[in-house]
């Protein structure tokens, strides 16, 4: 079971490299360079069962986690011929991060000198260094993000130094046991003390990587102590190599990364909406002066996003978003979608997901623009505001 | 009536067709997936269309409860609500009463459900189903019958039987759209091949666009079931579909073909699918077995599927023993492999080489040569020459004239 994740490419500058290994046996394209050249932003597209109906983009990354594999040996996945090999995903970018929102939460209390803990459905499991480099190596993603000890916003002083530390040797015993040349990205911790996050950010950028993890976010801090963090770890690094972040999924929360110099990210935002039956309406044209619509927030919905269970879409024969050109979006209707959730049919996630997941990625389409054109802070502005415009117009609509 | 059944090619009894529906230019023999609530389960229609379905069974019950006829109606008919560009069948509601048993009461007037929703009841008439089916606006609409298993003995039997016929007149009156939807009579009588009998003439004199063989495929032993279908496909009109309701395996799809018959639906490639099941030319293949956790190969490797075309067992297996999500590949592999069946049994009758496919099936299916007596008791008398797929050949058929 993979993981549903949408890291976007928010940066100024233009292009994410990936070397085309030849360990993977997708068949050889004259036409294609010998590097990936991804001026688009990578993101990511997965689905419960492991492929999806749409017309998938060329470029995706798909984390993959140790713990998802359950069920499956590292040395099969190597017999396959690895992750591109067994997902049947050749054009996409794999990226392989220990650390699953979903399905392998950080276990800090668990996680000591010898490996990182995570608490997954199977139960507890305990991951050493080289363990991981092993399964990694089965994997053959594009690249990979070294072990880390992440630890929530309100542990101790003491625990949070450990974690750093941890993190850092770990990074280093990744490093000395890579020796296939692969792509890897360093980790970063810290929690929440600005110190330590400036302290691990500096030695993880004098190592040997080709980008940087970021990790320890989306457990327990505030938005508000979180925006300095992210620059206390993005001040020490050098501008011309990829960040990625996990744990940032609300729209806001992108936002922030991407103003603090992110890359990358990756969330359960589409996951936990789709599940809950919320589909995603950004309006991707921003029209200021577009009459709130009230009768969304009793339905649980907003400006964003419309929950797809409510019974006022029964008979609603339009599409989710009419300019939407997802697949659900051109073959079926809000009313379709309402009948299949009520009677708890597998379609209706299906479906759902493909909708939510191109229109996160549309969002992404939309901050890249702005940047392009010098516009993000405005951009950025304009999104907050009118967020809180239409919460404060359905709270006093009461 | 509302289509058109040409025959392009016979072996003996079997026979491969055209048949056209309002929303479908179909071909015979046909499985037909089971889309119970508006959807076959996990799988989008493009995903349908590759593997090549060509009719989509809904039901009368579930869609009546919800989202109601009266909305699919509002909202333009089931075709338009599910986007679904082909042909629709919907079921009478009727079977539900075998499954449901314990809940219903059955009267002349028509059968009392306890809705498993809520406990409500519910009175099915043969009226109300007609009605519920012209609102849905399937291509084939199927009359309320009083089913009763075929384990059961006694006059229970016969009495069904004879209230299905006076329930199909009602059924009649009751269909306002007969230029738009086929109504199917349905032959019962249960295992009794007299009262088979009467309730063939009575539905034939009807003057049906299409007739169903049911009462079937529900516990009863082998021999029995193949001998109705033979009785009752003997007995059909030649010029009108044939569909045996709630079948089902591979196996007894090929048989009731070669006896004759042109239709056939069950949940079963979609349902096993569900557990880990895939279906294979040789039988089955259960995915969740720990033998398949390493195993790199395809499901088949003959299968020219999207699911055989991309993923290996093993990927799958770690899957379908996850949750029922993983196996919406098997729900594709599996009904790719029933629309294969039927174009193959089409094309093989049409292009006159019918007994070679039965025994190269029968080859795969049984390569030790146990094909099972039934079997080659059913291909005795639609004619067709297995012996070379069987080790010893049997000689106790019974042809009694009724076959």
């Amino acid at each position: 079971m993979e993981q549903r994740k949408s890291p976007v490419r928010g940066s100024a500058a233009g292009q994410l490299s990936f070397p085309n290994s030849d360990s993977r046996s997708a068949p050889h394209n004259p036409q294609r360079p010998a590097r990936f050249h991804l001026s688009g932003p990578p993101y990511l597209l997965s689905s419960f069962s492991g492929f999806s109906p749409a017309p998938v983009q060329p470029a995706s990354l798909l984390p993959c986690f140790f713990s998802s594999l359950e069920g499956i040996s590292p040395k099969t996945i190597s017999n396959i011929g690895g992750l591109h090999q067994m997902l049947s995903l050749h054009q996409h970018i794999f990226a392989a991060v220990p650390r699953d929102s979903i399905i392998a939460l950080p276990e800090h209390d668990s996680t000591n000198k010898y490996g990182a803990s995570f608490q997954t459905p199977g139960g507890r499991l305990l991951i050493k260094p080289a363990e991981y480099v092993e399964l990694v190596s089965s994997m053959k993603p594009d690249f990979w993000v070294t072990l880390a000890d992440e630890v929530p916003a309100w542990v101790s002083d003491k625990r949070n130094r450990t974690s750093v530390d941890r993190t850092l040797r770990w990074l280093d015993d990744c490093l000395s046991l890579n020796k296939t040349g692969t792509t890897i990205f360093g980790s970063i911790v810290g929690g929440s003390s600005i110190e330590e996050r400036h302290r691990c950010a500096q030695e993880v950028a004098q190592r040997n990587v080709s980008g940087y993890w970021i990790g320890g976010f989306g457990l327990g801090e505030s938005m508000d102590e979180r925006a300095a963090l992210l620059t206390a770890v993005t001040d020490n690094l050098p501008e011309d190599m990829p960040r990625h972040v996990s744990g940032l999924g609300l729209p806001e929360e992108v936002l922030q990364g991407v103003a603090a110099g992110i890359d990358l990210f990756d969330s359960t935002y589409v996951y936990h909406l789709t599940l809950g039956g919320f589909a995603l309406t950004f309006p991707l044209e921003r029209n200021k002066g577009d009459n709130a619509d009230y009768q969304l927030s009793d339905s649980g919905g907003d400006d964003m996003k419309i929950n797809l269970k409510a019974t006022i879409y029964r008979k609603d024969t339009s599409p989710i978003v009419e300019s939407c050109n997802c697949f659900t979006c051109q073959n079926h209707t809000k009313a379709y979608l309402n009948h299949l959730f009520n009677v708890h049919e597998m379609l209706a996630q299906t479906l759902l997901e493909i909708h939510n997941t191109h229109q996160y990625l549309g969002f992404f389409c939309s901050i890249r623009k702005a940047i392009e054109e010098g516009k993000f802070e405005q951009f950025r502005r304009n999104f907050v505001e009118s967020r809180r415009e239409c919460l404060f117009a359905a709270a006093s609509s009461d | 009536m509302a289509l058109k059944f040409e025959v392009l090619g016979r072996f003996n009894r079997a026979r491969a067709a055209q048949l056209t529906l309002p929303h479908y230019l179909c071909q015979t023999p046909l499985f037909m997936p089971v889309g119970t609530q508006g959807t076959i389960k996990g799988l989008t229609k493009n995903q349908l269309e590759e593997i090549g379905c060509q009719i989509i069974l809904g039901n009368t019950y579930h869609l009546a409860l919800r989202p109601t006829s009266e909305l699919i109606d509002e909202l333009g008919g089931l075709h338009k609500f599910m986007n679904w560009p082909r042909a629709l069948l919907t079921d009478s509601g009727g079977f539900q009463m075998v499954s449901l048993l314990h809940l219903a009461d059955i009267t002349e007037k028509g059968v009392t459900f306890q809705s498993p929703v809520d406990g409500k009841p519910m009175l099915l008439t043969p009226e109300e189903s007609i009605q519920i089916q012209n609102r849905i606006g399937a291509d084939i609409i199927m009359a309320l019958d009083d089913v009763v298993r075929t384990t059961i003995t006694g006059p229970r039997i016969e009495e069904a039987m004879y209230r299905t016929l006076r329930w199909i007149d009602r059924c009649i009156a009751a269909h306002k759209r007969p230029n738009e939807q086929n109504l199917f009579g349905i032959v019962q009588g249960g295992l009794d091949p007299v009262l088979r009998d009467i309730c063939v003439r009575g539905l034939v004199e009807r003057n049906l666009p299409g007739y169903a063989i049911g009462g079937l495929a529900g516990g009863e032993d082998k021999d029995s079931f193949w001998r109705v279908v033979a009785q009752c496909t003997a007995a059909l009109p030649e010029d009108k579909p044939r569909y045996v309701m709630g079948v089902g395996y591979p196996l007894d799809i090929v048989v009731c073909s070669a006896l004759g018959a042109d239709m056939y639906d069950c949940v079963y490639p979609t349902r096993t699918a569900r557990f880990g099941t895939a279906l294979v030319p040789e039988g089955v293949l259960k995915l969740k077995h720990q033998a398949m956790a390493n195993d790199i190969r395809p499901i088949d490797p003959m299968c020219e599927c999207m699911v055989c075309k991309n993923y290996t067992r093993a990927y799958i297996h770690c899957l379908v023993t996850k949750d029922a999500m993983g196996s919406q590949l098997l729900s594709y592999h599996n009904l790719y492999y029933m629309m294969k069946l039927s174009r193959d049994l089409h094309s093989s009758i049409v292009e006159g080489r019918f007994p070679e496919f039965v025994c190269k099936f029968l080859q795969t299916m049984f390569p030790k040569g146990d094909v099972p007596e039934w079997v080659c008791n059913a291909m005795e008398v639609a004619g067709i020459d297995i012996s070379s797929c069987c080790r010893e050949m049997r000689f106790d058929v019974d042809k009694s004239s009724t076959l």
